[in-house]
């Protein structure tokens, strides 16, 4: 029988990910640095994991609520209101999903299908475009711009914008740039999408990691509160990759929706995570305050190695990414990125891999350690001296 | 002062970190982190920068214990004076004074259970205002300084592809 027949369109006619024969290359290699994985190098708190084997010995083993434990809903929206000053219903405005990835995946298909654009600006983390092409719905890309500081530009959304927009996706603070957007952007963004029929998803799971400025959400504007639907989760502040936990708030009518998604397709989220979820969520500040301190650091380490190494590198503000141009090699990102790896065995990430106008940049993490990024960044600095 | 407190947060996880590391780390030049570093061991905040090391796993024997003292405080010096009498000692690794049911905590290193045993016998105990000791050896460190000694920090992580 022809298996691959069988397989429909939009998920066949998937690109494979850009990204993966890096991770092969990487596999064979003995003394590579990674800087590649987006995700924290830091363990999960111990208080966290503790909180987890704690609820394993009481037996705390089956499922729960399908919107999650009604404890844990009322701990994320009390911190929601305290973080970013957004009150959500704890019962029925909050949903707890298998990592910020499921809350994405579950308001896309709550709310577009075939006919309906999604507009995503770029570069951006490449699960929105995935999980719109999956639907059916139009992925619409707005180009982020260098000499925008990556940020979004009301007149960039305002031209993209069709009778058929149905989504505008909010990716802030950024994945692959480390943008952020300010009040003052925001607020520009909130006068375009207003009295618009149209649902905001701002992404904020990199809410906590912001180097100078403290986030501030798109929900948190009054007027466009219930036509947003703020995603967050536990991977990046709390360095909980693994444990597959996250939350979306939102109006109940949207939450409804996508809890009937949810509680067929997962009936509930990983209960030994919930708890530990519960931990974090209520006496983990101190250590996120620790680890962001130790990101800002390495942060300007690896700023100033990209720039000592010739490179033009954008100040990011917030995840931990840093997205230098490397136009200036002459090479392109794919060149520079395999090369890198080759020769230098330093992994990174070519910006195309998060949308067509990522062309020319790199993705560098330094989630990573201080020892790993100084060393990378001498090898990246031979690199690209040994191009000219 | 922020930077401050984290001038002493890298430096206490990591002594050797340069003058220049610093400055890079926190977006100051190299001759502020040099004046702010120069202040804090004036000042003894910063009081040295000795190195973490696992004595088991070298070839040198060494024991630990860890006394409880109580003493009788002395008129107008408090417990100072006999704690200064005590630490001066260099078999003497680490001295507090403590609340609760004894007052001074002593660790004292020594090549062997019999040389401890014989420094608190010969040393401490004939102190005249030392009252009693009590002694406990240290069987095994699994963790000092915020280190723990047998951590595995190999990065087994599978990739990620997205
Ligand atoms: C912007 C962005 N959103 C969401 C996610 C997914 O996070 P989670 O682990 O919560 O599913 C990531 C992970 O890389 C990300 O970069």
């Amino acid at each position: 029988m022809n298996l691959s027949g069988m397989i429909k369109p939009s998920v066949k006619n998937m690109p494979p990910s850009g990204i993966r024969k890096y991770f092969d290359l990487l596999n064979e290699m003995k003394d590579a640095i990674s800087l590649g994985i987006g995700e924290p190098d830091f363990v999960t708190p111990w208080s966290i994991r503790e909180a987890g084997i704690y609820s394993l010995e009481r037996g705390h083993t089956h499922y729960s609520s399908n919107a999650g434990f009604v404890e844990l809903r009322r701990q994320i929206a009390k911190y929601v209101k305290r973080k970013y000053d957004v009150e959500y219903d704890a019962e029925k405005g909050v949903i707890v999903t298998v990592g910020a990835s499921e809350g994405i995946d579950l308001a896309l298909r709550a709310l577009v299908g075939p006919g309906d654009e999604v507009i995503i600006p770029e570069p951006s983390f490449v699960a929105y475009k995935g999980c719109t092409t999956f639907t059916g719905a139009t992925p619409v890309a707005i180009e982020l711009k260098a000499e925008d500081e990556f940020r979004l530009k009301p007149e960039q959304l305002e031209s993209a914008l069709t009778p058929r927009t149905k989504v505008v996706i909010l990716p802030f603070p950024n994945n692959p740039t480390g943008a952020i957007m300010t009040a003052d952007d925001l607020q520009k963004i909130v006068d375009v999408v207003k009295d618009r029929e149209l649902v905001v998803i701002s992404d904020e799971i990199y809410a906590e990691l912001t180097y100078g400025k403290k986030h501030v959400s798109f929900a948190s504007f009054p007027e466009v509160k219930d036509k947003t639907i703020l995603i967050n989760g536990f991977s990046k502040a709390f360095a909980m990759t693994g444990w597959r936990i996250g939350y979306a708030c939102a109006d109940p009518v949207l939450i409804e929706a996508m809890n009937k998604i949810h509680q067929y397709a997962i009936m509930c989220s990983p209960t030994t995570a919930q708890y530990a979820a519960s931990e974090a969520i209520s006496n983990g500040d101190d250590e996120v305050d620790a680890m962001v301190r130790e990101y800002n650091r390495r942060r300007r380490v690896m700023v100033d190695g990209f720039r000592k190494a010739g490179l033009d590198c954008f100040e990011p503000r917030g995840a931990f990414y840093v997205f230098p141009c490397i136009r200036s090699t002459g090479l392109s990102s794919d060149e520079f990125c395999e090369r890198l790896l080759k020769e230098e065995k330093v992994l990174t990430v070519p910006g195309s891999a998060f949308g067509d106008c990522g062309e020319g940049f790199i993705r560098a993490t330094y989630a990573n350690s201080h020892e790993n990024i100084v060393e990378a960044m001498k090898r990246i600095n031979r690199f690209v001296r040994s191009l000219k | 002062m922020q930077e401050i407190l984290e001038i002493l947060e890298i430096l206490e996880k990591n002594g050797r970190a340069s003058v220049e590391e610093i400055a890079l780390m926190l977006d100051k030049t190299v001759d502020e982190v040099q004046a702010m570093i120069k202040k804090l061991e004036e000042d003894n905040v910063i009081v040295g920068y000795n190195t973490l090391i696992n004595w088991d796993k070298s070839n040198k024997e060494t024991v630990v214990a860890l006394i409880e003292v109580r003493v009788t405080p002395q008129r107008g010096r408090g417990f100072d004076q006999v704690a200064e009498r005590i630490y001066r000692y260099p078999q003497v690794k680490a001295c507090y004074l403590m609340s609760g049911g004894f007052d001074l905590t002593v660790i004292v290193e020594g090549k062997t259970m019999k040389e401890v045993a014989l420094f608190v016998a010969e040393k401490l105990a004939p102190l005249e205002s030392v009252v009693s000791t009590s002694t406990h050896f240290v069987l095994k460190r699994y963790k000092d300084e915020g280190v723990i000694f047998e951590e595995n920090n190999k990065d087994d992580r599978e990739a990620l592809i997205l």
